[in-house]
């Protein structure tokens, strides 16, 4: 086997979207409800927390029709900073950077 | 199918898990040292905890059949601490003789501070004085991409460490292209929901190909999932991936990067009845 070549799935497009598209339907929706659930709790969540409004950007990534959705988004949610912090500020990663405090 | 896990903290396990990773075909598996989710406060607690993956574990995974190796270091989410890391890497050398540990790990950043990649660095530099395989936790999350950057800067600090002796574990798709670009072995950890999913480790080695790739299940005391890897299998086979491919992916790498330390030794026969299992 020639190891540093790609291995596409011998799956064709038909098959692959029957295999995986119920699952990714279910995911999709469930995006959508929690994003309904955040409006009841505060419509404002969207502006107000860096979080769901990098969610926000990540979906229409979604929408973009690059070949790159999965890479782009990570680089979104990413600290885009090269320096390390001068201090431990906490133990955990949270998920997405806040571009707006400077991910602090 | 048979498979080796070069990442479970087992430590955090229960012997059913030992049991079903056996009877779903693990016949070996790596323990890296890590975070207990507290941290510790003297180095003679690193030493107990040590002691624990290195003489008790490698027991408990022998009595399901399984064969059990240790990584041993001061793990990034207390090496922000330098007293105590201190403490612990004078302990090191000698602990990194015992003959179930193949190497340094899991050593790395956590949230990428001046602290932690001092320590990371210091560890670095006693695997590649010493001759020792390394294996590179990575951050998680926002953290990842920077944190990964900087530790295959580290890295290139010190040539005297073959990168194919060095794993850089918890890829994903934003950084796995730089480390299998540095020359280095790059693993796939399976959560459930952090890092990889088993689809997207098999996205990745539909890009990538299966060279210098492992898959790990990594599970430990959070969400996780100590049959990750026979999901994977399973996932590979869900897209029609020639058993070769998997056999590769699962057994062989892992051999073939573990086998670069003269302790990593399968049972007799073991190798050949995966090869002809899988085709």
């Amino acid at each position: 086997m020639s190891s540093s070549k790609p291995q596409p799935s011998p799956l064709s497009p038909t098959e692959l979207v029957d295999e995986y598209f119920i699952e990714n339907r279910n995911r999709i929706i469930e995006v959508a409800a929690f994003l309904d659930r955040l409006d009841r709790a505060d419509d404002q969540v969207a502006s107000n927390d860096y979080r769901v409004a990098a969610l926000n950007k990540a979906i229409a990534i979604l929408g973009s029709g690059t070949s790159s959705r999965v890479q782009d988004i990570q680089i979104l949610l990413s600290d885009p900073t090269t320096e390390p912090l001068p201090a431990l500020d906490r133990k955990g990663a949270v998920g997405a950077w806040d571009r707006a405090k400077g991910g602090r | 199918m048979r498979y080796i896990d070069h990442h479970a903290h087992m430590a955090s396990r229960t012997t059913d898990d030992y049991a079903n990773m056996a009877l779903t075909g693990c016949v070996a598996l790596t323990e890296p040292a890590f975070w207990a989710g507290w941290d510790r406060s003297t180095a003679d607690g690193f030493e107990d905890y040590f002691r624990q993956l290195v003489e008790f574990e490698p027991k408990r995974a022998a009595a399901a059949g399984l064969q059990h190796y240790a990584w041993l270091g001061m793990n990034p989410k207390e090496s922000d601490n330098r007293e105590l890391s201190a403490a612990v890497l004078e302990r090191l050398p000698a602990l990194l003789e015992q003959p179930t540990v193949l190497g340094v790990g899991e050593i790395g950043l956590n949230r990428v501070t001046k602290n932690e990649i001092a320590t990371y660095t210091e560890q670095v530099a006693l695997a590649a004085t010493h001759g020792h395989m390394v294996l590179i936790h990575t951050p998680h999350l926002e953290d990842k991409l920077k944190g990964t950057r900087i530790t295959i800067d580290v890295l290139r600090e010190f040539p005297s460490l073959p990168p194919g002796r060095v794993l850089v574990d918890h890829a994903e798709e934003h950084t796995i292209e730089a480390i299998l670009d540095g020359g280095y072995w790059a693993g796939l950890t399976l959560y459930p929901q952090t890092k990889v999913s088993a689809s997207r480790a098999v996205d990745m080695i539909e890009r990538y190909g299966p060279e210098r790739i492992l898959v790990a299940g990594a599970c430990d005391w959070g969400p996780s999932e100590p049959l990750a890897v026979p999901k994977f299998i399973a996932e590979m086979r869900r897209r029609r991936h020639a058993e070769a491919l998997i056999h590769r992916v699962v057994f062989e790498n892992p051999v073939r990067f573990l086998g670069q330390s003269p302790k990593f030794r399968l049972p007799a026969g073991v190798a050949e009845a995966a090869s002809l299992q899988a085709g």
